[in-house]
């Protein structure tokens, strides 16, 4: 009972010596807790696939009423903004090569005497696939105005209406706003960065200046030194995740569904990861700057391939089962999965579970380095 | 310092001058064969990222788990199933109630439930019908495509009825669309040379913040100072090798585009050549500034982290749109040099030579080189003395 006491009081003791390390220098203090926040609040306004701004150039060649009306359906959606009535389709190329329109709407004569007699009339529509993901978007924006225009034209002309309409609805996020999927997803992306590399570097700098020795001659057991360093990066990367927390919630307003302790609980389980891995990379590298180097190599593979920009399932195969090492992954789906859908530790086994083994086997490999090491 | 302050002329004069940078040159370039950290980072690791990314990264959404639901199998319902079945975006599950398939989307098993109605016939003829479509609208990009796909799949099935005059036509206007640059709607075509510029951009910075960062801590830039060499002397030696080891994975990177990813290259390579040039160079530059300022690797490092990756990541345009960016955050971008490598990179790749889109960012590059250039010079001076 005693020898426990006195472990945890040891722990204790170097968890609190770390933090003094990291805190006591405002530099490095600030280091750790403003760069989250702030890119939180900077990139959760550019990270959205989301379209507000469409510039589009118009080729009506029907100068009709009914095209007046479609193109005015455009124009009042609040998202298109016509940046050019183009007269000939000559001009077309130039405005989208040198990005001046997204797209261009293109009428040709026959259009509102062909809708008059009761036939389907064409409109062109030529996007900028430079990035096929916002024209593909906008494409869809437009569709929607057409419909729109359909349903007003049938209506007022007495034609039929199509035979069947798609009634679509999503859950969880009404609007399909990505700012929603992709803020909770960054409480993980923007503490692992720091977690990790501030246990992956902690351990090697003591282990270059020497300091690290001086530690093993002491009292400490292996698995309190470990205990010791993991504490203060997963307090650290908790601090963080709630700061993001708070700019998702107080700054951005996306409404948060489930509990605070079961993110809590996830969250704690993936800094376990990260701390664990960030200790292996400590105890594989020799200096400081192999330590970074590593950290490096794994931070960026994780940070892109963990689902938070473009979707797991749409990876090969191979690397979607590659992705199963990345705590990031899980991470990701948990903090989303709390956050937007209120899902419980029930609906979250899936990922609960390979984060406490990545946690368990990169903590007991960096143990057993550590403990060779020391013989 | 007061040497520095007053060169005499013959330290600097052209030929010895010259003389000086090819030693620091040959220098460095023996060291950067003899460690081999700075090829790993160079050239393997470029080579490493563009593939575990290219082929990783993709927006494009295939054989979606797709819950559709026949509440009474009529003929036409079952035609409209099967053209989901037929479809290559899905991978639909049928089944004939809604209770099992809300249980599949909320477990994550879907992506969507298609609801065809029991008065889904009946309907038809009324032309009222009414086909319910509910999506997860966590991913809302992907939940958006979904949407768009299981409306064309829609759509197809109703042109069918049109034909075969079993129902009105499908609607007065029909939008045709085309994709310039991209036909087939490949995702890789853009996300590819975007990751380009991330790659270098990485790459650029953590070449020189670390190098630089060693040398300040191993004091071994102070005694250079004993030396005739003067500061912008030992910029260019030390930024030529490493630009020439950047360039080397950058053609890497190029090579895997084109011939592993199939991105076309439209434009030309001497436009291409020369903007990556200046960019390597604006890298290089910035982990010059980072760590001639902090002289630390750790915090060199992290702050080239910081400054060049995530920005270069979320802020560059290369997978979000920055027209829909509010204002002052957009003011922020123009101020990062992957903003315009990235709309270069698109247009020489995908569009071509286009002078109204190559030659204002490429300026913005220039002007952003010879600052750093500058500012790299001034920080080093005064750090030296």
């Amino acid at each position: 009972m005693n020898s426990i006491i006195g472990s945890l009081l040891r722990i204790l003791a170097l968890t609190r010596k770390e933090l003094l390390a990291v805190l006591k220098d405002p530099r490095s203090r600030n280091s750790l807790l403003i760069p989250p926040m702030v890119q939180a609040l900077v990139f959760g306004y550019a990270a959205t696939y989301d379209l507000n701004h469409v510039p589009y150039a118009a080729l009506d060649q029907d100068h009709s009423a009914a095209s007046r009306q479609l193109l005015a359906g455009l124009d009042g959606s609040g998202i298109f903004e016509r940046v050019a009535n183009v007269q000939r389709a000559g001009d077309i190329k130039s405005l989208i090569d040198a990005r001046r329109a997204l797209l261009i709407v293109q009428i040709d004569q026959q259009f509102e005497r062909h809708l008059l007699s009761g036939q389907s009339a064409d409109v062109q529509l030529i996007a900028d696939g430079r990035n096929s993901n916002t024209a593909g978007t906008a494409i869809g924006y437009v569709t929607s105005v057409v419909e729109q225009f359909n349903l007003n034209w049938s209506r007022d002309h007495g034609a039929a209406p199509p035979p069947v309409r798609l009634v679509a609805r999503a859950w969880y996020n009404p609007n399909l706003e990505t700012r929603w999927f992709m803020i909770p997803g960054m409480i993980g992306t923007l503490t692992l960065l720091q977690t990790m590399m501030l246990t992956a570097m902690s351990v090697a700098r003591e282990r270059e200046q020497g300091t690290f020795d001086q530690l093993l001659v002491t009292p400490y057991r292996p698995f309190e030194i470990m205990a010791g360093k993991a504490l203060p990066s997963i307090l650290v990367g908790t601090i963080q995740a709630g700061g993001v927390l708070l700019v998702a919630q107080l700054w951005f307003r996306i409404p948060f569904a489930g509990s605070y302790l079961t993110l809590c609980a996830g969250l704690l389980l993936f800094l376990l990861a990260a701390v664990g891995i960030g200790l292996l990379i400590s105890a594989v590298a020799a200096t400081m700057q192999q330590a970074l180097l590593y950290s490096m190599l794994l931070i960026m593979p994780f940070s892109l391939l963990s689902g938070l920009t473009t979707p797991i399932s749409s990876m090969p195969i191979a690397l979607q089962y590659l992705t199963a090492i990345n705590p990031l992954r899980y991470a990701i789906d948990i903090t989303r999965r709390v956050y937007l859908e209120g899902a419980g530790l029930d609906l979250l086994i899936s990922d609960l579970w390979p984060l406490a083994v990545l946690g368990t086997l990169t903590l007991w490999a960096a143990a057993w380095m550590f403990s060779h090491r020391m013989q | 310092m007061s040497t520095k302050a007053a060169p005499s002329n013959a330290t600097n004069a052209w030929p010895s001058k010259l003389r000086r940078i090819r030693a620091l040159v040959s220098k460095e370039g023996r060291q950067i064969v003899r460690d081999p950290s700075s090829i790993a980072i160079g050239v393997v690791l470029p080579l490493i990222l563009i593939l575990l990314f290219g082929y990783g990264l993709s927006l494009d959404v295939k054989n979606v788990p797709l819950a559709v639901v026949i509440e009474y199998p009529t003929p036409e319902a079952v035609e409209l199933a099967a053209a989901f079945q037929l479809s290559p975006y899905f991978h639909p599950w049928m089944t004939r109630s809604m209770p099992p398939a809300q249980q599949a989307l909320l477990e994550h098993r879907v992506d969507g439930i298609v609801r065809i109605p029991a008065d889904f016939s009946r309907h038809i003829g009324a032309g009222d019908a009414e086909v319910q479509l509910i999506v997860h609208g966590g991913d809302a990009n992907r939940a958006r495509i979904i949407e768009g796909y299981v409306q064309g799949a829609v759509g197809v099935w109703a042109a069918r009825l049109e034909a075969q005059g079993r129902a009105s036509r499908s609607g007065p206007v029909n939008l045709q669309t085309r994709l310039w640059f991209n036909e087939a709607n490949d995702s890789r075509y853009f996300l590819v040379p975007g990751l380009i510029v991330l790659v270098m951009t990485l790459i650029g910075g953590l070449l020189t913040a670390m190098v630089m960062a060693r040398e300040w801590e191993r004091g071994t830039l102070e005694s250079l100072l004993v030396t005739p060499v003067r500061t912008e002397e030992i910029l260019l030696g030390k930024t030529l090798p490493y630009f020439v080891l950047a360039l080397f994975g950058f053609m890497l990177c190029v090579l895997s585009a084109k011939f592993l990813f199939h991105v076309p290259l439209r434009g030309s390579v001497w436009v291409l050549l020369g903007a990556s040039m200046l960019y390597v160079l604006i890298a290089l530059g910035i982990g010059l500034l980072i760590s001639s300022w902090v002289k630390n690797q750790l915090v060199a490092s992290q702050l080239t982290m910081l400054a060049t990756f995530l920005p270069a990541f979320m802020l560059s345009g290369f997978l979000f749109d920055l027209r829909s960016v509010p204002t002052p955050v957009r003011m922020i971008t123009y101020a990062l040099p992957a903003r315009y490598y990235v709309a270069l990179l698109q247009s020489v790749f995908l569009a071509g030579d286009v002078w109204s889109v190559i030659i204002p960012n490429t300026l913005a590059l220039a002007a952003m080189a010879a600052a750093l250039a500058l500012a790299s010079r001034a920080v080093m001076r005064k750090k030296l003395e």
